[in-house]
Order: structure tokens, then sequence, then C-alpha cells
């Protein structure tokens, strides 16, 4: 991590952990810390669909699709088989991380947007399973009687604890990521997504790189779809549809691409959009959406962490804040 | 050192070579020469791995490598310096010399001794060892693009049209860096429209037309061939052109 990282990771974490302090305080607004932890838990998926779109350059469209497949593996697990949470996220991140290695092998080896296309098909097919497979899954009208989370023994009821949880891991996912992208794999990593025939000529396997961070991607979305089963406890197809993975992708592009925390600022602004300040536009939120991501790429492409202001002295990020943005 | 033995080629439908063979013995400079579409490009790739071929043999260090990945043929010991240089240009130079230096992972004392002398060699490098690689000029580029493709240690070494979208004065500084390596005993495939320049440090060359190799012979005896001078130098066409 450099030093702008570290600044961020300071500024950042002491606000991320400030803020159910401050907002506790006032009646108004103290159902933000609820809207955090859906932040928290959409921020899981998006810090590791940043490093695939910003880093490996490649767009899924089936994020919601492995969101859902981690939540409704921790609910059917918990609830009709009685296992501990715990023991049931690791199932479903197994599975969400084997089936995109499966759609990777084929789709990575080849160069363009393929992946982006196989996984439009696939988050289809989920959502459709997620619907239709009433037996297992609810069908429509959903899964419930999904027992919450505990730690230590003791069961996680209280917002405030929620949050602290989820934050945490984000911060870890976080830590691990810019650990990534600033080692040699990451260094390859925008190699590829430069020049990706010259990446291979400099003996970069860049089929086996693309296709694990695709996988690590899936990982990441099923642990966020397995906490956010437990935290709000009943599961319903509408959350993992094509809408929500595109939701995903907007809030990378609308933070920045090519920053881990922009995807966290864009998540955390578009949840906020999402879940309180467009409610009154009922269905015309998809428009609003439209408009956010015209704005954002019109005036600045390299998203909303471009807006951070730069510290003085010598810039050793050799990554450009304005990048050439969605391609 | 490397041989191709018919190798024939297909994109698609279109039959790119047509059973070419040629061979690069050890410390030589061998010079592929065409015209646009003849295929050199081809060659290349079908050398690097980057498309595989649908007959023939590639040879090199007496092993088959005709269907092996890229990143396995860059291990065995060729570089590419690609067409258009191909730098990555939201990454320093710096970092551009350590993706050349990808297959050594393991070796960061050797990664960083060959960048020390890969500066020695561009001082200008150094001097912008933390720039993007993307602001520098198109000579640096190129330059740049030989410092990576040197970094993994190659034992033979393939430039594809180094002297593309240059201006000829820059061109001339690229072709005595190739000289240069040539007088270091390395040895190179030299893939060129600049069929004079090409020829003349090449100890021998061939010339593509269509897919397939329609004459070689050493660099000199080429360079006054009648029909290389014809179709490829613009002599005895009428007019003489000399640039």
């Amino acid at each position: 991590m450099n030093r702008k990282d570290w600044l961020l990771f300071l500024g950042v974490g002491l606000f991320i952990g400030v803020f159910p302090l401050v907002v506790l305080q006032f009646k108004a607004v103290s159902h933000y810390v609820d809207v955090m932890i859906f932040a928290g838990i959409f921020s899981l998926v998006c810090l590791g669909l940043s490093m695939l779109m910003g880093f490996a350059g490649q767009i899924s469209m089936a994020q919601a699709a492995f969101f859902g497949i981690g939540a409704y593996a921790s609910g059917i697990l918990t609830s009709r088989f009685g296992l501990n949470p715990w023991a049931a996220m690791p199932v479903g991140v197994a599975l969400s991380a084997s089936v995109a290695w499966l759609i990777g092998i084929p789709t990575l080896r080849l160069k363009g947007h393929y992946l982006a296309m196989a996984t439009l098909g696939f988050g289809v097919i989920v959502h459709i399973i997620l619907g239709e497979e009433v037996e297992w899954t609810g069908g429509p009208s959903g899964l419930v009687d999904i027992p919450g989370l505990s730690l230590f023994g003791r069961p996680v009821t209280n917002d405030v604890h929620w949050y602290y949880l989820v934050w945490g891991i984000v911060f870890l996912a976080l830590v691990f990521c810019l650990h990534v992208i600033h080692s040699r794999v990451g260094r390859a990593l925008r190699a590829i997504h430069e020049e990706e025939t010259a990446a291979e000529a400099m003996g970069v396997p860049t089929a086996r790189f693309k296709l694990q961070v695709f996988v690590l991607s899936a990982v990441f979305a099923a642990v966020a779809g397995s906490l956010y089963t437990h935290y709000v406890t009943c599961l319903n197809p509408g959350s993992f549809n094509l809408m929500w993975s595109i939701r995903f992708l907007l809030m990378v592009m609308v933070g920045g691409m090519r920053s881990l925390w922009g995807a966290i600022m864009g998540t955390v602004l578009l949840t906020f959009v999402g879940n309180e300040w467009l409610q009154v536009f009922a269905d015309f939120e998809v428009l609003i959406y439209g408009a956010i991501l015209l704005v954002v790429a019109m005036f600045f492409p390299g998203g909303l962490v471009s807006l951070v202001p730069r510290w003085p002295g010598p810039r050793k990020d050799p990554i450009p804040a304005a990048s050439d943005g969605g391609s | 050192m490397l041989k191709v033995k018919s190798v024939h080629t297909y994109y698609g439908n279109i039959h790119a070579l047509k059973g070419v063979s040629l061979h690069v013995r050890p410390g030589e400079t061998v010079a592929l020469i065409g015209a646009n579409g003849a295929g050199k490009s081809t060659i290349v790739n079908t050398i690097c791995g980057q498309i595989k071929p649908l007959k023939g043999r590639i040879e090199f260090q007496g092993q088959p490598i005709e269907g092996l990945a890229p990143e396995e043929i860059v291990r065995r010991g060729i570089a590419l310096v690609p067409e258009g240089r191909q730098i990555f240009a939201t990454l320093t130079v710096e970092s551009n010399l350590e993706m050349g230096g990808f297959v050594h992972r393991n070796n960061h004392r050797q990664v960083r001794e060959d960048m020390t002398r890969m500066y020695d060699r561009f001082p200008i490098l150094r001097q912008r060892s933390r720039q993007l690689a993307g602001t520098l000029s198109g000579g640096e580029q190129q330059m740049l693009a030989i410092s990576r493709a040197l970094m993994s240690r190659p034992q033979l070494l393939v430039l594809d049209e180094p002297s593309m979208g240059l201006a000829p004065l820059i061109v001339r500084e690229i072709f005595s860096i190739i000289e240069e390596l040539r007088r270091e005993g390395r040895t190179i495939l030299l893939i060129e429209q600049n069929a004079r320049a090409a020829l003349q440090i090449a100890d021998r060359g061939y010339v593509l037309e269509t897919g397939k190799v329609v004459l070689q012979g050493e660099g000199n005896t080429l360079l006054e061939h009648r029909e290389v001078q014809r179709a490829y130098l613009g002599k005895g066409a009428g007019q003489i052109v000399d640039a």
C-alpha cells in the first residue's frame, strides 16, 4: 500500500468508525446505520467487481447471481437443514466459486468481452431457477425462517454490532485486494487490461489470471450474499436479478473503475440513493440511475474517487485519475 | 536455434502462411521482409504462440514449440518486441521493465540488475523511470519495448516492425540499437517493411510474398538482387529513389 492508500485508509476508516455513533444521536437519521450495513454488504460485491473490471478489464453481468448463490445456499442450508450459518457460508462460497470457474474457463481464454455475454445469460438463468425451484427456494414468495448470525456464541441482533461486523469484513477484503493490486500480480493484471497481447508476450498467463480474479469476485459476492441472508433473514429472487447486477456495475463505475476506494464510495452513495433518497421516484429510479451514469461519464470519467484531492509531492501512483472509462 | 518447417497458418478461411520454412542460427541476425499482407506478422504470431499453425513444425533449440502457450514460449527463451510497441501506457516505465522480467518472478535480484543494465543502455529511460510509459515519445517507447523484451533474458529476440510509425531520424537510431545488439552476439529475427535498412544490418534475409518465402540469401546479396531492388527498394522501375 502506498501513501495515498494509507491516508485514505485512515480517513475512510475514521468515517466508517464514528458514523453510527454520530447518526444514532439524531432520531431522524438513526436508520442510516441500517442503510450502511447494506452498503457494506454491497461494497464486498463491488470490491470483487472492481478487481475484475478495473484491473483485469473484464465485465461481469452476473454479480447479483453469485450474490444470490451465496445468499440462497446459506438460506436453504440454515433454514431447511439446520446448519450453522458459519458452516453454510463456505458451502455457498465454494458453489459460487466453482460455477464462476466453469463459466470462466471457456470465456476467459478469449480476448474481448465474451465474459460479459456469458454472465449475462448466466445471471438470467440463476434468477429463473431461484423463482421456479419452489421446493428449494420458496419461489417468488421467498424463503423465510432464516436464522441470524451468532458470533462467539452470542447472537448478533443489534444493528450497530452488525454494522461493525460487516464493515470489519469489508476492510479485511479491502486490505487483501490492495495487497494484490500492488503486487506483481496486480501489475500483470493492469498490463492485461492495457495490452493483452503484449502481456502474453511477457510471459503472463493471461487466461489463468483473469480466471482467478473472476473466481475471486464470485467468492466476494457469495460471502456478501451469505451476510445479507442472515441480516435480512428472508430472501426473495427479486434481489438477485439482472437489474441488481447492473446496479453493482453502476456502483463501481460511479465510484471510479480503477480504484478500490472508488468502488466503496460509489457503493455507499448509490445505496443511499437507492434505499433512501430515490424511493419516491419508484419506477423512475432506472431513469435516475441512467442520468447519474451519464453525468459521471461526461464530467468525471475517473469516478467519484477522482474528486479526492491529490496530495502534494511526487506522485507514485501509476494509475491516472482519469481513465478511459467504460469500454 | 529456431527452425520453422513448412508452416501453414490460417486466419479463419484465409490461408495466411502457405508452407513457410526458415531458420535462425545462434548469433545470427535474420531479416524477414515483405509487403503489407505478405504474412510477416503472421509468422511472428505463429512463432510466439499467439496463433497455432495448422500444419508444420516449429523447433526452438531442438524442441518443438508449435502449439505451446505464449507464456511457455517466453519461458523457453523467445522474447517479442511487438508491432506498434504495445508498451503498457498506464504503467510507469519501471513497471514496464518489471513486467518484462515477469518470467523471472523468483529472481528479484536478477530483475533489478537487468533493469540497471537497461537504464545504462538507455539513460533516457532512467530519467523517465517514474513516468507513465504512455507519456514517452515514439522512439523512447520503442527503446522501452526493446528493453522490456530483453528483461526476460531471451535466447532469441523477435522484433516486429520496430521502425513502424517513427520519424526517419528515430528509425535510424532504432536500427543502430539493433546493430549494437547484433554486435553483442544476440540472435535476432527482424521483421521489417523497411527492406533496405533491415537487409543492411542482417546476416541473412528472407523475402515473403503472399504467404510464401520467394527469395532468401545473405543480406548484401539480397540488397543487390534485381527483384528485391525492383519490388522493395524502388529501383529499376524507371526512376531511382534513394531514401
